[in-house]
């Protein structure tokens, strides 16, 4: 089933993961509407951007992880974690 | 007080979002799956983890071309949005000529990419090209398959040929929807010329214009065809913008896992671009409407 566009179980995790955080959203959004905020990057947004300015800034501290050499890449994730608590609180 | 957003309306995207599944989303995936394997071709894939990533990072090649990619952004944005608005200020504003110079403005971007290169390259050659041979004439040395120097003001020069007169367009659209009344009470208040760009036209044209700076940025950060054409790259690695670095590591070398993971990055880069852009885009629309 894996060989078809060559998917690993990693990239697969990956990708289902994201689909589920889209998932959750969707319907996050459609039960508890919601009024757009302005926090400290002084734009309007919505837990939908929050959600995209999460996961795109998480790409970055993991590849800047990664290019600094700075150690095993399960910390990039922390803080990725740690950004997503203060996106979702201050932005 | 503010509205809470009804997003219920995106749901009528959804058969958008199923074409662009196919022509997008699946393709991405599959180069995601590449990015973390290493294959020799015949559909045999190994796990390598994220060393693709860590070598294209460490790697001077891709910094090279993005270096290369932003300053020829950078460069044809700075001289494109200025040149642009200057000719939209000077067209006709209405009647025969003006319709004359929109057709004549739009004439460079019908013309499909490859064959603007081919224009280009001709044109350029000191045997047979006009401006090449003209230069050769003039005493001017200028070969831009030898000299990178001639290389960037070639690619640069064709760019801002092609693409000059879309930012025009754009003004020019802006600078037609800004109501008389505004000239007439400048023209009240004796404001000079450059008040009247600087607090009436430019900011009205603002909306149009970053429209513009977005549309000329991506595309010129994606640019392939033309200097491909036209350079192939060279002379050396001059001209090697992000995309042609990309084919040759991909299909020529067929180094299919740190292609992709480059193409992750690029990929990455262009959406935090296209994001600023957006978000800078939509705020100023809702400051206007306020």
């Amino acid at each position: 089933m894996l060989d078809w566009m060559a998917w690993t179980w990693p990239t697969a995790t990956f990708f289902l993961v994201i689909a589920g955080l889209l998932l959750t959203f969707t319907i996050l959004a459609v039960k508890y509407p919601e009024t757009p905020r302005t926090g400290i990057l002084r734009i309007e947004t919505t837990r939908g951007d929050r959600l995209f300015i999460t996961l795109l800034g998480s790409a970055f501290i993991n590849l800047a992880w990664l290019g600094l050499d700075l150690g095993p890449q399960y910390f990039a994730l922390l803080v990725c974690l740690v950004f997503a608590a203060a996106v979702f609180r201050w932005v | 007080m503010n509205k809470t957003v009804n997003q219920k309306a995106w749901f009528l995207i959804l058969p958008v979002l199923v074409l662009v599944a196919f022509s997008a989303v699946i393709p991405l995936m599959t180069v995601v799956n590449y990015s973390v394997q290493d294959t020799f071709g015949n559909n045999q894939f190994f796990w390598a983890g994220l060393d693709w990533f860590r070598d294209m990072l460490h790697s001077d090649r891709m910094w090279n071309a993005l270096g290369r990619q932003l300053m020829f952004s950078g460069i044809i944005l700075a001289i494109e949005i200025p040149l642009g608005i200057y000719v939209a200020l000077n067209m006709p504003k209405s009647g025969f000529w003006s319709s004359f110079c929109l057709v004549l403005m739009s004439l460079p971007l019908l013309i499909p990419w490859n064959v603007v290169g081919t224009i280009w390259q001709i044109f350029g050659r000191v045997d047979i090209g006009l401006l090449g041979h003209t230069l050769a004439a003039l005493g001017i040395e200028y070969n831009y398959t030898q000299n990178s120097l001639d290389a960037w003001v070639t690619v640069i020069v064709m760019d801002v040929w092609h693409w000059t007169s879309l930012v025009a367009l754009l003004a020019f659209a802006g600078l037609r929807s800004i109501p008389d009344a505004y000239y007439q009470a400048a023209k009240i208040d004796q404001a000079s010329r450059w008040a009247v760009f600087r607090y009436i036209e430019l900011p009205k044209m603002a909306g149009v214009l970053m429209i513009a700076i977005l549309l000329r940025f991506m595309d010129s950060f994606m640019i392939y065809t033309e200097p491909f054409v036209v350079t192939g790259g060279g002379p050396g690695n001059a001209t090697t913008f992000l995309s042609i670095d990309l084919v040759k590591m991909a299909l020529g070398q067929f180094d299919l896992g740190p292609a992709a993971a480059f193409s992750l990055m690029y990929f990455l880069v262009i959406l935090v671009i296209s994001w600023v852009f957006y978000t800078v885009m939509t705020t100023l629309d809702k400051r206007e409407g306020n």
